[in-house]
């Protein structure tokens, strides 16, 4: 049985289509030509960028400065995405076309913070550090959209799956003074919220979208109406304690690295935890292939004896869990408080990484990074003294999730099936 | 309705008109009454019976009542539930002992005070019924804008922008030209993921989302930059419209009632006439209701999809436009609470049809509004007012529910509205 049900999920054939081609390889030239003039072309030559390579508050794993001639690094970063933009037109890059477009961002962001700090020097080790904690929601956002999209499930509620395990993160996790416990009913609230997404769109077959926006609706309106109730009248309630960093001996003195991924917070180690389960469990293991096999062609993977409504009842289950999970980080990972609204749509970034990174847990966490790392850049604008507003640049992921979708759906990695209910014949 | 086909091209549409409005009209009416409402009122009571239970499990003087006795917390439970809510009946439609006693002095001011409640719940519904109308018209078209609350902040940037920077202008000329500025920002922000669909066939779902979040980020840097107040302080707030781009309000000032209102009301005529009776709407319904038929019987399903989400777009803007316009004066981030997404709900319980778009409106302001004085009297936070929304469009969406609790028959004939399937497959 396994070897018919692998035949359908690896009979689909990627393509790219020429509008997509031209598109990616526009915008990929559109990156250069800002390089070029925004950038090299407002540099004096013989300007130095100085990079403080460790993170602020960090006494183990500790880097020299890195100092670099400012143009020529400018030059070769505009050289790099002019070659990928040129090669992206003439052959196309197929399968790596988003990987490209994310190494062309990556480019433009390094490039300007190369530009910015040209003359005086910027700590990159804490942009770095703070990228890494500020992609952690974002990237779990994803991996919870690919558990459920990959099953067929289209969930759009992930946004208001954090808010409320966020606010239930906080709110269990003062009453308890435990971190632990506080993370464990974030993520029953996530699993709470996709039964009713997983009821909803499996069992009465809504809309799934419209089911998302249910659940997005209520979380706002829920957490709102708690907060005003007791978190705002009692300051006992919002107080809970913030998970501290744990440095990994050995692994945390490595120069740069250590301070980034291996002396820090629990959800970081959480988030590379998760990359590895899920995309060893989704392509790798025969459970994936079921459930991948349920979001591509419900139909023919019944057909041969797999359960589809439990397949995706399992999938939305696991996805919500993830989702929770992203939640605590606000109020237990970074800011030790409930705040109304406070995941501020990075639940749908989630869903644009999880687009941008080709429905893969690696894809995912790449543009998790890009994003991170964007918003870690619009954050220090002003103390890096730019004259370019943070809000524009935290449009940056919105738009670059518009132009990566441009000609992308029905092919490639999308599942054939997602966001269609399965009625069994 | 017959027609005889005169061209050969009218053949396809001919026989698309005729799947898409079966004949029988007594049939469907005779269904249909019962049918339209009671699936969306008892949506509506079991939205406020849930709204009831939230009240009591959170009310800690029932809590105490129960300690005391089991009886006593029952009575006291609702005492509270009557009392909130007959704040949220008072609030919205007035206390009927003050409209009696009003009417009877014959007093106009006290007369017009104690409508007001009425009169605020249809100003609370003004920018719903636009909202809720821009999703219909989505719907209808095959298209499901989920961007509504974008639209609606670039519409009120674009009203705000009309409304104080033009100066000199006599009124009859300004607030048109501000209206209209509105709804073309909106009908821009709508085209763009329209325009996406049609050539790359990128998902409108996605796309408007996305274009949701740019249009929060602009407005807030219009806000905050080029369009900022002077002397605000760094606070994101927009200088004052000028006196001859307001929309007027009927009466003084704690009266807001304003003529948005009955635009708004003409608006849903003109969208009702746009969708059933010319034959731009039928183009649009056809493509909504079966895109790929309608491309074999030589519809431009393209400029269909540009069309309905410019259109939706636009309606989106007009809801920003008339807020700021008669309401606000000037434009601030808290603009919306959650109108776009509320529309959704809107569109649905009133089943897709610019009249039914415009009741539930109504309902949905008088719901705001009355829980405004809840707020004050109960000290219930006005937030519940969301968790009753997502309730009923919960029920709304999923009538199987509804049927169950009430052990309701299912229709022997079920008007499946078609909706957009997710971004997999079901593209052309």
């Amino acid at each position: 049985m396994t070897s018919t049900t692998q035949s359908i999920a690896h009979k689909k054939i990627f393509e790219i289509s020429p509008t997509r081609q031209l598109a990616m390889g526009i915008a990929e030239l559109l990156i250069a030509a800002i390089i070029l003039f925004g950038f090299v072309l407002n540099t004096q030559p013989n300007t130095l960028t100085r990079f403080v390579m460790t993170p602020g508050g960090i006494d183990i794993g500790t880097m020299a400065d890195w100092i670099i001639p400012t143009q020529p690094t400018l030059i070769i970063l505009l050289v790099i995405t002019a070659a990928i933009g040129i090669y992206q037109l003439i052959r196309g890059f197929g399968r790596v076309t988003n990987g490209m477009v994310g190494l062309s961002g990556l480019c433009l962001l390094f490039g300007f913070i190369t530009w910015q700090a040209g003359g005086t020097s910027v700590n990159l080790g804490g942009m770095l550090a703070s990228a890494v904690l500020l992609a952690v929601p974002i990237t779990l956002g994803a991996f919870s959209g690919i558990l459920s999209e990959r099953a067929g499930v289209v969930n759009i509620a992930i946004e208001g799956m954090m808010l409320m395990g966020s606010m239930i993160g906080a709110l269990i996790g003062s009453i308890t003074n435990n971190t632990w416990i506080g993370l464990l009913g974030a993520i029953l609230s996530g699993l709470f919220l996709s039964a009713i997404h997983a009821v909803l769109s499996i069992k009465y077959k809504i809309n799934q979208i419209i089911s998302g926006t249910v659940i997005n609706i209520f979380s706002a309106g829920m957490t709102a109406f708690i907060s005003q109730k007791y978190l705002q009248t009692n300051q006992a309630l919002n107080n809970p304690p913030l998970f501290s960093r744990i440095p990994i001996p050995g692994l945390a003195n490595i120069p740069l690295l250590g301070p980034l991924f291996f002396n820090t917070n629990v959800f970081v180690y959480l988030m590379f935890f998760l990359l590895i389960v899920i995309q060893v469990a989704l392509f790798s293991t025969r459970w994936g292939l079921r459930l991948r096999s349920v979001g591509e062609h419900p139909r023919a993977a019944d057909t041969l004896g797999i359960n589809v409504i439990k397949t995706r009842y399992m999938a939305v289950l696991l996805s919500g869990l993830i989702a929770g999970l992203a939640g605590a980080f606000f109020t237990l990972g970074s800011v030790g408080r409930f705040n109304e609204g406070m995941t501020a749509g990075k639940g749908f970034i989630g869903l644009a990484a999880m687009i941008f990174g080709n429905w893969r847990p690696l894809g995912a966490i790449g543009a998790g990074f890009i994003f991170g790392f964007a918003d870690a850049i619009g954050s220090k604008l002003l103390l890096l003294g730019s004259t370019i507003p943070p809000q524009i640049m935290a449009m940056a992921p919105y738009l670059i999730t518009m132009i990566v979708l441009a000609g992308f759906i029905g092919k490639g990695d999308v599942p054939a099936a997602d966001g269609e209910p399965y009625e069994k014949e | 309705m017959k027609r005889e086909p005169k061209k050969i091209e009218e053949a396809g549409q001919v026989l698309l008109q005729e799947i898409n409005e079966p004949g029988d009209e007594h049939l469907t009416h005779k269904r249909s009454l019962w049918n339209v409402i009671a699936i969306p009122g008892l949506a509506i009571l079991t939205g406020l019976i849930i709204g009831a239970i939230l009240i009591i499990a959170t009310s800690t003087t029932v809590y105490a009542a129960f300690g005391h006795s089991f009886g006593r917390g029952l009575a006291t439970a609702w005492q509270e539930v009557i009392t909130a809510y007959r704040a949220l009946f008072t609030g919205s439609i007035g206390d009927p002992a003050r409209i009696i006693n009003a009417l009877a002095s014959g007093e106009e001011a006290a007369i017009r005070s104690a409508f007001n409640p009425f009169l605020e719940s249809l100003v609370q519904a003004t920018p719903y019924i636009f909202a809720g109308l821009a999703v219909a018209l989505g719907f209808r078209s095959g298209l499901f804008n989920i961007g509504v609350e974008g639209q609606l902040f670039i519409g009120a940037a674009c009203a705000t922008f009309v409304g104080y920077a033009i100066t000199g202008l006599p009124g009859i000329i300004h607030m048109p030209l501000a209206f209209l500025a509105g709804a073309l920002g909106g009908a821009l922000w709508g085209f763009i993921p329209g325009l996406l669909k049609a050539t790359t066939g990128g998902h409108e779902v996605i796309n408007t989302i996305m274009m949701n979040w740019v249009a929060f980020r602009l407005t807030e840097w219009l806000l905050s930059g080029p369009m900022n107040r002077p002397g605000a302080g760094g606070m994101p707030i927009s200088p004052l419209i000028q006196d001859s781009a307001q929309i007027p309000q009927f009466f003084q000032t704690p009266i807001r009632f304003h003529l948005g209102f009955f635009i708004a009301l003409g608006i849903a005529w003109l969208v009702w006439w746009l969708l059933f009776k010319t034959k731009w709407g039928l183009n649009l319904r056809t493509v909504g209701a079966n895109p790929r038929a309608a491309k074999y019987a030589g519809l431009n399903v393209a400029k269909s999809y540009m069309l309905g989400m410019a259109l939706s777009g636009a309606l989106a803007g007009m809801a920003g436009a008339v807020q700021i316009l008669a309401v606000n004066r000037s434009m601030a981030l808290g603009l919306s609470s959650g109108y776009g997404f509320d529309s959704i709900a809107l569109a649905l319980i009133g089943n897709n049809h610019p009249l039914g778009v415009v009741l539930a409106s109504i309902l949905f302001g008088t719901l705001r509004n009355g829980a405004t004085r809840m707020m004050v009297v109960s000290r219930i936070p006005i937030d519940i007012v969301d968790v009753l929304q997502a309730i009923i469009l919960m029920f709304v969406a999923a009538p199987a529910i509804i049927r169950g609790l009430y052990r309701l028959r299912k229709p022997m004939h079920e008007d499946e509205t078609v909706f957009v399937s997710g971004w997999g497959g079901g593209q052309s």
